[in-house]
């Protein structure tokens, strides 16, 4: 117990003695914004040369787990921001009511327009099956082309993951009613289903599977890190799902312009530059200097699926059931 | 003649370790469903009910069973390495679960060495995935555990015992009916349970090998309704079901749990005879098959993850000296708890049978709906980010002390058996009794106990990622941010550094236990 | 002097009442039918069963009530004498300290106590390394150094040969006279009664009966006593 208490003792010491004169901005989001090669380090340093204040980054597991947080904590949370969400959750969060409207004006450079008062995009990225170019050379160019194929896919539970639930989203946002169909076409493809997506793609690259589902930038991971361009993502006909990244302001915060100077520089250059290259998704605003090298390699698909987070949460619950359905037997 | 000079006393610490246990488990289900009430369950949660039934005691059917001929072989045989198989036997069970799996898919996986075998041998290829796959894993990770609490079983038969046998000249099948089957009956319903009870809230396992939403299990449908559905009263109904499945498992295991009545011997090391011919070639195929098992994932976790040793990011050392801290103080805590628990049970003092109830409990614990319910109880009184570490410490104390509790409840039993009149009528005073009976007498099961419960809180996410601020991580929730951010070969060598960090730990109290044990 | 006041021990199958009384410094045998109750009957004196109803005294006091431990009384079971994992230094200083502690003082104790009971250089030694007349005399030392003034054996030489456990009744004849214990021994064995006894208390058909002299009591034995010897009825 000791160690307990002296770890409790060192961390309570630490907070005090950080908050003593600067005004501290926390920010919720999820682990990997906040690791040493997320781009928390980078957006921390440049917020903090302007804001005079400490920008404190609190990580709570993935997106799907801020937004368990923020209901259970309520009115009572220490956080001024909420970042991670995705469109697929924003109807949910905002219908808890802690939210307040975010009254930026700057403008986003999404493939689809994109406007929601409570919430300011910061990355975005289209859903795309990966595969190995030397293993697969000519992939399914469709979920048609795929279900006919004996192509074998990774994917994840749209009941525990983002991407899971942007599958789910994407084949009813292609499909609408017919998408039971595709499923019950895709169940001999799949192989597994995993929890999340570091499950699936970690097995993916084990060679458990043909392809994973991830995101058309995922390859320029793997170009730019690795220098390895054996990975590309396969452009579907149907178009592909956007996943949408965003922040808020929590209404509860007691740093409501720090809050709004923070939303405003998710905006900026400063922030936008630092996330195709460590968040490996789209900026939300294009930098001036454009994108890294090696993301022009990357599919550019021509249609952009997205559902408003209004029918993307009416519609989750009949089709999570069809996809439960199609997959169980 | 059972009964008694004088009623007995309560036993204090044993009474505090069960009120903690309860308000981790049962307290913080309660938390939940007091902030949000309870909710009807729905078809989808019955069909995961019934899978997670199935699985589970599938599992520890096949997991108990396949350890009695290696548990057996490995106590009558001796061979050079024996020592280090035993303690390998530790590794699968510690590992976290999606690191253990990416060993078990090089192996047995579509893409496995198995599967290159067999091709190049023009067979057609297996698939690990399908319920299959789920027995395999829940085998690969169980198998070891019930084979060490077995070999306990083994090596707890009084020497004397066998040297009457073989004075008799008992046929092998008479001294198995005799001898061994005894302690069989007694052993195997409680590693039965304990496997049993955990493959219950088995989750990533069942869902990533299961191939699909049939393999849905209710520790997932509780993840569900608290991560995406927030829905905490659905999540506490369905933690209160798992937490009746586990007492109705108790009730069951306390029906068939029987002490062996072996009575105690000198404390000479056993000495199984070790029949020659058939029976030493059977033997000899059973130890070598589930060393093979064991022993071949980990090896190709060990060469997954050797190239980036080179490149791990600066972060790590910080993250792991924190698991190490957290390893150190709820193995303390733990083992503590347990002892406390199992020589209360052994004397059966008043209210045995409710600290046996809260040692398993923990076994059936969804650490989520552990670490909601903490979080729900202790937010109105500090910052999540200054409780991360103490709710880590508790959670993952709570969450190990089964496993010390199971290995230490049989030979308290037989320590009170034997001694207990002998302790009572030297008058023996508390300390001296701990110093010089207990302690040295438990100090097998003991060390055994606390390898298991520093090496598990080393390696488990638990609730950690519900409380985590900026500066908390542990080692494995860094290695799940790792994975999270495509950084698989770094995960991979932080996985090895992970693998050899519990495996020490392990080693260093399972050796420190055996060092002290007697004769 | 030992009183058992209308003690009554009961389990289920089984009863077995006592209302007698042992003088002090008396050395007395327990005979009797396997399964009459000899031990459970030493057991109760030495406080690990718990009698139904009466009294059991010593020097007057009751100590019906008494912890194990705090009675007078020093018991030798069948087995189980001895800590398997502790030396026999160990096992002896427990019977002096119970805290465990081992001072100069309890050393020297310990090695007279060995020496008083043939045992000298074992000291070291754990049980299991030990003859079976080797440990019954380790128990034996032990008794002498706690020197209660009840010794209770509960057969602790019946698995050893008739000449070595000759040896150990004179051993616990001179424990008895150095600590002036008053002595209950079960047996089985008239023998032992008679060369070790001077008083022999019957325990049968649910009586332990009051002590009688042992060369009078088997010389005219009652027909209890009769059956058990097998001499039928004369």
């Amino acid at each position: 117990m000791k160690t307990s208490i002296l770890a409790l003792g060192l961390a309570t010491a630490a907070t005090a003695a950080v908050a003593q004169d600067k005004p501290v901005l926390t920010v919720l989001t999820y682990d990997s914004f906040t690791a040493e090669w997320g781009p928390g380090p980078a957006v921390e340093k440049a917020f903090e040369e302007s804001c005079a204040c400490d920008l404190q980054f609190v990580a709570a597991g993935d997106g799907a787990a801020l937004l368990s947080r923020i209901q259970m904590e309520g009115a009572a949370s220490d956080a001024d921001i909420l970042l991670g969400l995705d469109t697929n959750l924003t109807a949910a969060a905002t219908a808890t009511g802690l939210f307040a409207p975010h009254g930026q004006t700057w403008q986003n450079t999404l493939p689809v327009p994109f406007a929601d008062p409570n919430f300011v995009p910061f990355d975005w990225g289209w859903f795309a099956f990966v595969h190995d170019k030397a293993k697969l050379p000519e992939p399914p160019t469709s979920f048609e082309d795929l279900a006919a194929s004996d192509v074998k896919i990774l994917i994840q539970d749209p009941r525990s993951s983002t991407p899971g639930l942007g599958l789910l989203m994407w084949v009813k946002a292609a499909y609408g009613d017919r998408a039971p169909d595709i499923w019950a076409g895709l169940a001999d493809n799949i192989v597994t289903v995993t929890p999340g997506w570091s499950e699936a793609y970690g097995l993916f690259l084990e060679g458990e599977a043909d392809m994973v589902l991830s995101y058309t930038t995922s390859p320029a991971y793997h170009l730019i890190a690795e220098e390895d361009a054996s990975k590309a993502a396969a452009p579907f006909t149907e178009g592909h799902y956007l996943q949408v990244e965003v922040a808020g302001k929590l209404a509860a915060t007691d740093q409501p312009e720090l809050a709004d100077a923070f939303l405003a520089f998710i905006g900026t250059d400063a922030f936008q530059s630092v996330i195709p290259t460590t968040n490996w998704m789209y900026p939300a605003v294009t930098p001036a200097a454009g994108l890294p090298a090696g993301f022009e390699t990357l599919i550019q698909p021509e249609t952009s699926l997205l559902l408003t987070p209004d029918e993307a949460a009416s519609a989750r619950d009949a089709a999570l059931a069809e996809w439960q359905a199609a997959l169980a037997r | 003649m059972a009964s008694r000079a004088r009623p007995l006393t309560l036993p204090v610490g044993a009474a505090l370790a069960a009120a903690l246990l309860g308000a981790m488990t049962l307290g913080t289900v309660g938390a939940v469903a007091l902030h949000a009430g309870t909710a009807p369950i729905g078809p989808a949660d019955w069909s995961a009910l019934r899978f997670t039934l199935l699985q589970a005691a599938l599992s520890a059917l096949l997991s108990t069973a396949l350890a009695i001929p290696v548990a057996r072989a490995l106590a009558r045989r001796r061979f050079p390495g024996r020592g280090l198989l035993i303690t390998l036997m530790g590794a699968p069970f510690l590992l976290p679960v999606i690191v253990a799996i990416l060993g078990l898919l090089a192996i047995f996986g579509r893409g496995g060495t198995l599967n290159q075998l067999l091709t190049s041998a023009g067979l057609p290829p297996i698939s690990p995935y399908g319920l299959h796959g789920v027995l395999l894993a829940h085998v690969f990770l169980n198998l070891p555990l019930a084979t060490r609490m077995l070999l306990q079983g083994w090596q707890a038969i009084p020497a004397e015992r066998f040297r009457l046998a073989r004075a008799l000249a008992l046929t092998p099948a008479a001294q198995f009916r005799h001898l061994e089957l005894p302690m069989l009956r007694a052993t195997l319903p409680g590693a039965f349970l304990t496997i049993f009870t955990l493959c219950l809230a088995s989750f990533a396992t069942a869902l990533t090998l299961g191939g699909g939403p049939a393999a849905t299990t209710v520790e997932l449908a509780i993840y569900q309704a608290l991560r995406f559905d927030f829905a905490p009263d659905r999540a506490a109904t369905l933690a209160l079901i798992q937490f009746a499945l586990t007492t109705a498992a108790l009730l069951a295991g306390w029906a068939l749990i029987r002490d062996t009545s072996f009575g105690a011997g000198l404390g000479r090391l056993p000495e199984l005879p070790a029949p020659k011919g058939w029976r030493k070639a059977l033997d000899a195929t059973a130890i070598t098959l589930a060393a093979a098992f064991l022993i071949l994932p980990l090896a190709a976790l060990v060469a997954r993850g050797l190239p980036g040793l080179t490149t791990l990011p600066q972060g790590l050392i910080e993250a792991t000296a924190r698991s190490l801290a957290i390893a150190l103080a709820s193995t303390a805590l733990a083992t503590t708890a347990a002892l406390a628990l199992a020589l209360a049970t052994a004397r059966r003092a008043p209210g045995h049978r409710l600290y046996d109830t809260a040692a398993t409990f923990p076994l059936a614990a969804s650490s989520l709906v552990i670490g909601t319910g903490l979080f729900l109880a202790l937010r109105p009184y500090a910052s999540p980010s200054d409780l991360a570490i103490p709710v880590t410490i508790a959670t993952n104390g709570t969450l190990a002390l089964p496993y010390s509790y199971r290995l230490l409840a049989p030979p308290a039993r037989a320590l009170h058996a034997d001694y207990s009149r002998l302790t009572a009528s030297l008058a023996l005073t508390p300390m001296a009794r701990l110093r010089l009976v207990t302690l040295p007498q438990l100090a097998r099961p003991l060390g055994f106990g606390a390898g298991i419960t520093a090496a598990l809180s080393l390696g488990d996410l638990g609730v950690i990622t519900l409380f985590a601020g900026q500066t908390n991580a542990t080692l494995p929730l860094y290695i799940h941010s790792l994975m999270g951010s495509y950084r698989m070969e770094q995960a991979a060598a932080a996985s090895l550094l992970l693998l050899a960090l519990s495996f020490t730990l392990f080693a260093l109290f399972d050796g420190i236990g055996r060092r002290h044990a007697p004769a | 002097m030992l009183q058992l006041d209308h003690l009554v021990l009961a389990a289920p199958g089984f009863r077995l009442a006592a209302d007698l009384t042992v003088p002090q410094g008396a050395r007395t045998a327990l005979i009797g039918p396997s399964g009459a109750g000899k031990s459970t009957l030493l057991n109760a004196i030495a406080g690990f069963t718990a009698p139904q109803s009466g009294r059991i005294l010593w020097q007057v006091q009751d100590i019906t009530a008494k912890d194990p431990g705090q009675r007078p009384v020093t018991i030798l079971f069948q087995d189980q004498n001895l800590f398997p994992h502790l030396t026999l230094e160990r096992n002896l200083a427990l019977g002096l300290a119970p805290d465990g502690s081992l001072s100069p003082d309890i050393r020297a104790r310990v090695e007279q106590a060995l020496h008083r009971t043939g045992l000298d250089g074992l000291a070291q030694r754990k049980p299991a390394q030990l003859s079976g007349g080797q440990q019954g005399r380790a128990a034996l030392a032990r008794a002498l150094l706690r020197a209660r003034p009840l010794l209770l054996l509960d057969e602790p030489f019946a698995a050893l040969g008739p000449a070595l456990k000759q040896d150990m009744l004179a051993l616990v004849a001179e424990v008895a006279a150095e600590t002036g214990a008053t002595v209950l021994m079960v047996t089985h064995d008239p023998q032992d009664a008679k060369a070790f006894a001077d008083l022999t208390i019957l325990v049968a058909d649910g009586q332990a009966h009051p002590p009688q002299g042992t060369a009078a009591l088997f010389a005219h034995p009652p027909q209890a006593l009769a059956d058990y010897l097998g001499q039928g009825g004369s």
